[in-house]
Order: C-alpha cells, then sequence, then structure tokens
C-alpha cells in the first residue's frame, strides 16, 4: 500500500506542467519504475503526482528534415527497440536500453525518466552521452534546450526547473552520421541488475585516424561521465593498438569511481580499464566494418 | 507402471493456471494486519520504549511489547520432539524481546487495519537503547571479555569434536604427506518466492486455528503450543500451497506471534505478513562456515585422513545451529569413508540474523572445504582429479565409520564416470594445452558429495498416510507430509497407484495439510519424504488394497486370494485379462449395499530405521575472462544416485533447480555484513544477486539408479543432494584455468578480483 497524498492524470504536456506550477510538491510520474520504488519505501518526496504516462506526445520518436533524431522523454526501452529511426541510425542506445531491468520493466520503463531520475547508473544515460544529446524541457516559461551532460547536478539530481516536463531528447546529424558506437554494462548479473560499471564509446574513424571519439562511462563518478582530456588526446591519432592502450591508461583521470561495499574502488578501476580498451576497439571495429560496406 | 514414467505433477496446472491457493490467497472478513518494530540497532538492550501515540492512532487495535508477551522461553527449530533430555532444541527466544540480539530484532508489534495504518503506528512508537558492542566476527563473539549474547553460553551455542575409524595421531604418522587448507563460506539466504506469512484466528473461545506456509504444520503446533502454554489439542495449524521453503520454513517463526495475538485481541482474525526486505533478515539464513581442513595421503594416493576444525556462526538465535555442523559432517563422511575421520567443530551466537536450516544442512558447507582440500590433495599427488576420486570414493559395500554400518547402494564411482563421458573429460584433457596464456582461459572442476535420506537415526522418522475409496473407484490420498514444491505429493500419487493397481489419474492427493485430520507426519525436510513417507503410502495401499479385494471377493464369491486390481479392475490374479469387476462397482456396493460393506478406507503410519546415502558428482567446463575478473560456465552436469527414480521429469527438475542454487552460492549471492554496525547491506533482491535466467547455463542432469533395497521402489532421496556439489566443483575448474587457488564464496568478480591481484595476474 503506498502513502500518497494527490495524483493528477495528465493529458498533454501543457495539462502537466499547470498541475506541477500549481503544486509545488508534485513530480511527475511516468512509467513509475523509480516512483514506485521509493514509494514503497514510504518516501515522503513522493506524495504527490501527476501521471504523464499516457500523454500520447511524449511518445514518439521522429526524424527532423536536417536528420536531427527526437526521441520522446516518454518512450519506453521497448519502444525504442522497435523504432526503425533508432535501430537504424543509433543502435548504441538498444545496447543501452535493453541492458535494463528484464522485460517487464523495459515495458514501462521510459528514456525521459531514466534521465530525469538522475541516477549515476542510468543505462540510457552512457549512449546518449556519446551521441551528444540534447535535452529539451518544457515548463511554465517556455521550452529551453541543454547539452545532456549539462542536465546532471549530482547523484539524483538533475537540472529540471519547478513545473518543467522534459519533452525529448535530441540528438544532432553531425553527431551520428559517420559514427559508430557501443554499450557495454558490466554488472554482477546478466539482467535485473544496476550497471557495477558501464562504459559507452562512440568514434569516427577517417583514413585510419580518429576524427572524433567520445567515452561515456556511468558508475565511475557522482553523475554518468565524458572522458573530456583523454578524448582530446586521441585526435588525429591513429585507430591502433597504442590508441586503445593510451585510452587504457588516461580514462581513470577523467573519472571518479567509488569505494562502496556493492564494490571496491580498486575493482571498479580494473572494469573501467578494461571496459575502455574492449569497448572501443568494438567501437572502431564496427565504424572501420560501416565505412567500407559504404 | 506408473512409477519410474514422466506423469504431469498433481498441482502442475493449478499452479501455472493460477488456480492454486496459497496461504495470502485466503482472506476473512475484519482480517486484521500486523507488523513488527525491528530494533535498528544490533546489540543493547531497550532502555525504555513508549507506545501511547500508536496506540492512539485511530484503525490500530492493539500494541504489543515484550512486557506484554508470555514470560516463557522457547525453541524455533523445525525438529521433531526429542525424547532424550541431552537432545532437546535450545530454547532462547521469547515473542518480543528488550534484549537486542541483532538488526532487526523484534521487539514490539502493532495490530491495525490496514497496512498502512500499521506502518504509521510503527513510527509513532519511541524506542531508547543502551548499546552494547556489536559482536558480528567469531573473533568479537569469543573475545574475553564479550558481552554474552545468551546468558551463560559464553557464546557458544555448541562445541563438539569426535573421531571415528581409528587413532588419529596413529593415522598421521602413517601418511606420507599432510595437506592442509582453509575454506569460508558466506552467508546466504534461501529466497524462496512466497515470503513467509501466517495468519490465525479463534472459532471458539479456546481453539486457536493458524494457516501457515509452513514445511512442518504439525511441528508447528507443537512449539505454538509450547510458546504459548496452551494444550497442543487446542492448536490447528492448516497449510496450503507454500510457494517454497528451501529449510527456511522448517523452522517455527510466525505461528507463535499469530496465534498470541488473536488470543489478545479476543480471536480476530490477524494476519502477519514479512515482505522481502524484512524476510532476508527476520527469518533464518545459512551458517556461514570457516573450516580448517587437513588431508592425510599415503604415495599411492590414498585419502587415509581427514581431519577438520570448523567454526560455524549461528548469529543472534540457535535456531538449527546447534546440529548444522554435526549432520553436515556426518553426511558428507560418506563421500570418502575409508579413511579416518576426525572433527572439531564450535557453533558460535553472534550479533548477525540467526541461522537456520537450508537445503542441505550444512553438507555445502562442509562439501565445499572437503571438495577443495581434495583438489589440492590430487594436484600435489600429480594425480587426475577424477582419477583419485574413483580412487578414494564411496563404494557399496564399504562401512561408514561412524554408523559401523554398511553402505548397501553407492552410485558414487559410476556416476564420477558418467560425468567424465558427459562434459568429455579425457578428451578435453588431451586436447586443452597444459600451459593456457591469454584473457580468457578455460578449466575443467569436478567435485563429488554425499547426503542421507533423512535423518535417522538422530532424529524419530515418522510418517503417516490415509487412503479413502470414493463412490467412483478414485481413491484420495491424505498424508502428513508436506508438498512445498518439490513434486512429492506426486511422487506419492504414484506410488499409491502402482501399490493399487490404480491408474495415476484416480488418486487425489489432499495438498493441504491440517492438524486436525491429517496424519502425522513431521514433514519436509532432509530430503525424507519419498524415502520415508513413501513408506506409509505403500503400507497404506496395500491395506487399502487388501480391503477392496475382500468386498470384491464378497460380491463376486471368488477367494481373495485368487483376485488383484489391475488397471483399476478386478482381475483373476493368474489371468488378468479376466476382469471379474470395476473397482468402481466394489466402491459402489460398499457404500450402499443395504447388508454389507461400508466406507473403504485404509491408514497407515511408518517409522524409518533406515537411512540410505545417496552420491553423486558435479563436472563443469568453464572459461574465465582474467581482466574482467568472470567465470562462464561453458557445461555444467550433475549426476546422482537416488537409487530408483520415481518420476524422472520432476527428479530432473529438481537437479536443475538446486544445481542453479547452488550456482547462486557458488559465483553470484552473499549477504552482506556492516562488521561495524551489524547492519545488512543488501537485504533486498536487487542488491542481493539471486542468479537470472540470463546467469544459469544450461544445465545437465543424469542418473544412475541402484535399488535401494530399504524403500518399496528402490528410491532414496533427492530434495537437497543437487545443491552441494557446484560450488566446490566450479572453484576447482577455476583453479584449472588459472591456476589460482580461491578459498572462499562466493566467486563473484570481486572475490575473484582480490585473489587474482593477489596472484599477479591482473
Ligand atoms: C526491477 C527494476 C530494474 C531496473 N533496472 C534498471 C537498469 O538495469 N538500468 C537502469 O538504468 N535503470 C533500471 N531501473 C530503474 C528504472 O527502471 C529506470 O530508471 C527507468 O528508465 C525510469 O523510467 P520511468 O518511466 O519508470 O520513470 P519514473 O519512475 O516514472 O520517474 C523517474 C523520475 O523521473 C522523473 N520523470 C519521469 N519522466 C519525466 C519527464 N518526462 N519529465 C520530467 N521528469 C520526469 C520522475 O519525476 C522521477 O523523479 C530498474 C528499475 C526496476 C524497478
Amino acid at each position: 500500500m503506498f502513502d500518497f497524498n494527490s495524483y493528477h492524470k495528465a493529458k498533454s504536456v501543457d495539462e502537466a506542467i499547470a498541475l506541477l506550477s500549481q503544486n509545488p510538491e508534485a513530480i511527475p510520474l511516468a512509467g513509475g519504475t523509480d516512483v514506485l520504488v521509493r514509494l514503497h519505501g514510504h518516501n515522503k518526496n513522493y506524495r504527490h503526482l501527476v501521471d504523464i504516462h499516457d500523454v500520447a506526445e511524449l511518445k514518439k520518436v521522429t526524424m527532423e528534415s536536417d536528420g536531427t533524431i527526437v526521441i520522446g522523454s516518454g518512450m519506453t526501452f521497448t519502444g525504442l527497440a522497435h523504432s526503425p529511426v533508432v535501430c537504424e541510425n543509433i543502435p548504441v542506445l538498444n545496447e543501452g536500453g535493453s541492458s535494463i531491468g528484464g522485460p517487464q520493466v523495459r515495458n514501462v520503463a521510459t528514456v525521459g525518466g531514466n534521465i530525469c531520475n538522475g541516477a549515476p547508473s542510468g543505462d540510457s544515460a552512457s549512449p546518449l552521452l556519446v551521441l551528444n544529446a540534447t535535452v529539451e524541457l518544457k515548463g511554465p516559461d517556455g521550452i529551453r534546450r541543454l547539452p545532456l551532460y549539462d542536465f546532471y547536478q549530482g547523484p539524483g539530481q538533475v537540472d529540471r526547473k519547478a513545473g518543467e516536463i522534459m519533452t525529448c531528447l535530441r540528438v544532432a546529424a553531425d553527431d551520428y552520421r559517420g559514427w559508430s558506437a557501443h554499450y557495454y554494462k558490466y554488472a554482477m548479473r546478466g539482467a535485473m541488475d544496476i550497471a557495477t560499471i558501464g562504459c559507452g564509446a562512440a568514434c569516427k574513424v577517417v583514413d585510419g585516424k580518429i576524427a572524433g571519439l567520445r567515452l561515456g562511462f556511468v558508475v565511475a563518478g557522482p553523475t554518468p561521465l565524458r572522458c573530456w582530456r583523454t578524448e582530446e588526446k586521441t585526435i588525429g591519432m591513429q585507430a591502433d593498438e597504442e590508441l586503445i592502450d593510451i585510452v587504457k591508461n588516461s580514462v581513470l583521470g577523467d573519472l571518479r569511481p567509488r569505494d562502496s561495499w556493492r564494490a571496491a574502488k580498486d575493482f571498479r578501476e580494473q572494469i573501467i580499464k578494461t571496459l575502455a580498451e574492449r569497448v572501443l576497439r568494438e567501437a572502431i571495429k564496427r565504424n572501420i566494418r560501416n565505412t567500407e560496406m559504404e | 507402471m506408473v512409477v519410474g514414467t514422466s506423469v504431469q505433477r498433481v498441482d502442475g496446472v493449478a499452479k501455472v493456471t493460477g488456480k492454486a491457493r496459497y496461504t495470502d490467497d485466503f482472506t476473512m472478513p475484519g482480517m486484521r494486519v500486523a507488523k513488527y518494530l525491528r530494533s535498528t540497532i544490533a546489540h543493547g538492550r531497550v532502555s525504555s520504549i513508549d507506545t501511547s501515540q500508536a496506540k492512539a492512532l485511530p484503525g490500530v487495535d492493539g500494541v504489543f511489547t515484550f512486557e506484554d508477551v508470555p514470560k516463557r522461553i522457547y525453541a524455533t527449530a523445525g525438529h521433531p520432539y526429542s525424547l532424550d533430555p541431552h537432545h532437546m532444541d535450545i530454547t532462547d527466544r521469547y515473542l518480543l524481546t528488550d534484549h537486542v540480539r541483532y538488526m532487526g530484532d523484534e521487539i514490539a508489534i502493532v495490530v491495525a487495519v490496514s497496512d498502512l495504518i500499521a506502518t504509521k503506528a510503527l513510527s509513532l512508537i519511541d524506542v531508547e537503547y543502551e548499546p552494547y558492542q556489536p559482536l558480528v566476527e567469531a573473533k568479537d563473539a569469543l573475545a574475553k571479555d564479550a558481552v554474552e549474547i545468551h546468558k551463560g553460553t559464553g557464546n557458544v551455542v555448541k562445541a563438539h569434536s569426535f573421531v571415528a575409524g581409528g587413532d588419529l595421531d596413529a593415522v598421521r604418522k602413517e601418511c606420507d604427506q599432510l595437506l592442509e587448507g582453509q575454506y569460508k563460506t558466506q552467508i546466504v539466504q534461501h529466497c524462496h518466492l512466497e515470503n513467509h506469512t501466517a495468519y490465525a484466528y479463534m472459532d471458539d473461545l479456546e481453539r486457536i486455528v493458524i494457516v501457515s506456509s509452513t514445511q512442518i504444520p504439525h511441528i508447528a503446533r507443537r512449539i505454538v503450543a509450547e510458546a504459548l502454554e496452551i494444550d497442543t489439542g487446542l492448536i490447528r495449524v492448516i497449510k496450503p500451497t507454500i510457494g517454497g521453503g528451501f529449510g527456511n520454513k522448517q523452522d517455527v517463526i510466525l505461528e507463535p506471534m499469530v496465534a498470541f495475538l488473536t488470543k489478545k485481541l479476543d480471536g480476530i482474525p490477524v494476519r502477519l505478513k514479512l515482505d522481502r526486505e524484512e524476510g532476508m533478515v527476520g527469518t533464518r539464513v545459512r551458517h556461514p562456515f570457516d573450516v580448517k581442513v587437513q588431508i592425510g595421503l599415503d604415495q599411492e594416493g590414498t585419502v587415509k585422513l581427514i581431519h577438520f576444525d570448523a567454526l560455524s556462526n549461528t548469529g543472534a538465535y540457535a535456531s538449527h545451529g546447534h546440529s548444522i555442523v554435526s549432520a553436515g559432517a556426518a553426511k558428507t563422511h560418506y563421500m570418502y569413508p575409508r579413511a579416518v575421520y576426525s572433527c572439531t567443530a564450535k557453533t558460535i551466537y553472534s550479533n548477525i540474523p540467526a541461522a537456520g536450516a537450508m537445503r542441505a544442512y550444512g553438507s555445502p558447507q562442509m562439501t565445499f572445504a572437503i571438495e577443495c582440500a581434495m583438489e589440492e590433495a590430487a594436484r600435489t599427488l600429480g594425480m587426475d582429479s577424477a582419477e583419485f576420486r574413483l580412487r578414494n570414493g564411496a563404494r557399496a559395500g564399504d562401512k561408514s565409520q561412524i554408523t559401523k554400518k554398511p553402505i548397501m547402494t553407492c552410485g558414487l564411482l559410476d556416476s564420477i564416470k558418467k560425468g567424465k563421458d558427459l562434459i568429455g573429460w579425457d578428451k578435453k584433457r588431451a586436447l586443452w594445452p597444459k600451459e593456457q596464456t591469454g584473457e580468457v582461459r578455460n578449466g575443467l572442476g569436478v567435485a563429488i558429495f554425499s547426503y542421507g535420506s533423512g535423518t535417522y537415526p538422530v532424529c524419530v522418522e515418522p510418517a503417516s498416510a490415509r487412503l479413502i475409496l470414493n463412490q467412483d473407484g478414485s481413491a484420495h490420498l491424505q498424508v502428513g507430509a508436506t508438498e512445498i514444491g518439490q513434486g512429492s505429493d506426486t511422487a506419492f500419487a504414484q506410488m499409491a497407484a502402482e501399490s493399487l493397481g490404480f491408474s495415476f489419474s484416480k488418486i487425489h492427493v489432499v495438498s493441504c495439510q491440517d492438524t486436525d485430520v491429517t496424519p502425522f507426519d513431521t514433514g519436509s525436510y532432509a530430503s525424507r519424504q519419498t524415502y520415508v513417507t513413501g513408506q506409509a503410502v505403500m503400507r497404506t495401499a496395500e491395506q487399502l488394497k487388501a480391503k477392496i479385494l475382500h468386498h470384491a471377493s464378497i460380491i463376486s464369491g471368488l477367494e481373495a486370494t485368487l483376485i488383484t486390481i489391475s488397471g483399476d479392475n478386478i482381475v483373476i490374479s493368474e489371468s488378468p485379462e479376466i476382469v471379474v469387476m470395476s473397482v468402481q462397482d466394489v466402491a459402489i456396493d460398499a457404500y450402499y449395499n443395504k447388508e454389507r460393506g461400508g466406507q473403504i478406507t485404509a491408514e497407515a503410519t511408518y517409522k524409518a530405521r533406515n537411512n540410505p546415502h545417496v552420491f553423486g558428482c558435479t563436472f563443469v567446463d568453464l572459461s574465465v575472462d582474467i581482466p574482467l575478473c568472470r567465470v562462464k560456465i561453458n557445461e555444467i552436469y550433475n549426476i546422482h544416485d537416488s537409487g530408483i527414480i520415481i518420476n524422472p521429469l520432476m527428479a530432473e527438475g529438481q537437479v536443475h533447480g538446486g544445481m542453479a542454487m547452488g550456482i547462486g552460492a557458488a559465483l553470484f549471492e552473499e549477504l552482506m555484513v556492516d562488521p561495524d554496525s551489524g547492519k545488512i547491506y543488501n537485504n533486498n533482491l536487487l542488491d542481493y544477486k539471486v542468479p537470472t535466467i540470463m546467469d544459469i547455463p544450461d544445465l545437465g542432469a543424469a542418473f544412475v539408479e541402484p535399488n535401494e533395497p530399504t524403500h518399496p521402489y528402490g528410491s532414496k532421496s533427492l530434495g537437497e543432494p543437487p545443491i552441494i556439489s557446484p560450488a566446490p566443483a566450479i572453484r576447482n575448474a577455476i583453479l584449472d584455468a588459472t591456476g589460482v587457488a580461491i578459498n572462499e564464496l562466493p566467486m563473484s568478480p570481486k572475490t575473484i578480483f582480490k585473489y587474482f591481484k593477489n596472484a599477479g595476474l591482473i
């Protein structure tokens, strides 16, 4: 039995914004797979809910004329796995999404919820970070956009202002065309688990040289992180074993893995280094294969 | 033939269609909800408790604390009563306590009209504690100045030692080599699907009815009577369908409390249902062991001596703690019965959740230690690991060093040979490189086990059954034994049908136990039911058959000795194709003929005075990804000697379940305790890593089937054994792959990381 005080079901984004604005304590409820867990624990911050679960405008993926992919925040991970736009252009999002929970969870859990929940472990975060995704929010004062990286502010904290709803995530054509990516979730179990470390890599290899490289990790710091310094170092380098070595030995400098009872810091570091190497190698392999095919 | 065939489970359809009714599916008008107030410290005393605000909350029927419960100490272990005063279970619990012994100890309880109000009421109770230093590990609990968790115990539940089969010092001198090792097993939890739940009500001024998810309804009835000082006959325990127990419901956990509450509240129905997080600390766990093993060998590679020194941690309350190590030691002794077998053991109290019975009862821990040590022995001698076990393992005709009785049937060596074939042992050994390099390396491993079929001669082994012939020629079978998912009801129906000459569909098993009406049986534990209760079923069936034939002879005028039952008909024994009449004809006549007959029923009770041992092994082929510290099982087989298999498909399912649970304990699961505070970090199914379907490889099960002479159908136990040998086999395969001996469980990536780092592999 849940201990909540108010519940309203919104039919549109604007109605949701209005409902949220009327009650500063209210929070959005999408798939509820994070919210209900908190309600189960009688968490007092989740007593007023605005249900956006059935808001149709949030539940679609489209491609704009300039190639920008617009992912509605209400898309479930099962929905994303069946979206041709996602499968054909940014399959790495589904590598992350399909690692979430189990089939039942993915049938209701949304990508917007995964990001807005602000967990350092969100499995869609790392793919979206290496796709350079932009977050779009709509609130009483209108629409604003910001890079996903900046949306994360701390563990469980995101830059969502009062009354705001995340409407979509946007990936620009330049951020996926010509790129290849890979995400690998390292967890203690093959399903129904939070990542111990999650690693995403995207790269663009031109004439054997790195034209672009992005690395995104989850559970390697207080928020999902990019490896800015390592990424910068690699630009223009030959895509070979030496590059992999450099990346492997440099990523820890960009990350802040924690010691906890769940996993010790030195263990996480071992996994980070191994994943950086293996995931990047796979992304490069895919890019070279894709380019050859074109 | 019905026995030996894979007939469909009697409860299969009801379970998969959701028709089977579990304890929580029953409700009654006016039923109340009870919730425990659990301590927030691991060790100390409640110095004050104020429940006035909780009591004042609308919707609260009552709040009871340690001050309100009977000043009566009782034991919770689900053993049969013992006539031997030295063999009684340990009484160390009150219904509620002010002496807090683990984080989560039960100090008060609220009864309210709803779950939410009960939860709110709990938050309104003010408790102050006088905290003591939490004693989490053995070194803390056994320190000179340690506070006694239970007065007068020195924090030792039991210490014992024995030597069987010879003089320890003398054999030591005869040995060419003495090897030593130390092995640790972790705390694991049963994680049965259905949490603990029970409710109680009164149907007159004295009688208390308890409906509970229990493996042991008859024992629960006695323990409730003891805890509340009520006559046994006034207590009625009903067991509906159960969603698993694995030993955690071989303990009396909620029943005395619900009985107490309904009695206090004038008989209104009260339900007490633990959620997962609560159940993982507030019921029972498996005892963690720390075992030093010494193996003595001669030059030929014969094991001359096995000595171990075991420390078992029972946590806050004894539960089964006084018997786990000795049971584990006695049952594993049959693996290598020709060696001198010696044990010193100590079980301690500490401020962690209470450990109790769990599938295979001490044997997985002991077997892990012994089979790791045996692997070291084989490797030190340069012998093939399987060959070493073939040389030293039990054979039929060997005598137990402990009971001095011969082992009548033993398929151990055949199961090892079968396992070698299934996994391709010799072929892979020849093909695989001797020295492996690279990030991913392959390994082969083996481990063996032995186990019992019940608890005799340590405990009494009673079983009873009743058969009632129905008007349609079918029969209802009632047993005191409990179906808890293992399939015993189906096995009983098969045995009854076989003995009666009925078709399987003509036996209706009453799956619900009700101590007011079901015949006496101590319940489901120790892998006893098919072996022990099966014999009561067979005897009852023979009686019923004789009565049916007697009445058929009255009707037909044929001598009863000339006729028998086959295919639901009365037939001529010598010419079974000649049908005299149907069993249904006999039944109708017996029920309704005005001049003769009566209801045809039979009942038999039986005490087993044998305990045949079962044997088997696990073979595994796995790969270790060294940089990721991760094990992948490529192939795994369990081979079992459980005598003649009653139902091959169900037996295979039982083995698969046990293997999966064994793999969980080997590679994934551990309940983690903060050594400073005694807090359990991961009492939920997210952080406690029960493996998922993605983590369990294809499982192979095979059987060797010697015919056990002490059972009418040649059967021996199979319930618990499949869990025993996967962990050491996996450990031995990791050693084979990497050269690194991992001597603690679980061999999760975190543990493997530590060992690989020490070994310089990463
Ligand atoms: C069994 C189980 C397994 C899980 N496994 C994983 C896993 O493997 N990996 C993983 O990353 N996560 C996992 N999760 C967590 C969870 O499923 C995901 O984070 C999921 O994506 C959350 O989406 P939701 O729609 O259910 O969010 P909700 O629970 O509805 O919301 C989550 C948070 O986001 C806010 N929110 C939701 N939508 C919006 C919006 N459009 N605008 C603004 N705020 C919004 C809510 O207010 C809330 O704070 C698991 C959860 C469960 C129960």
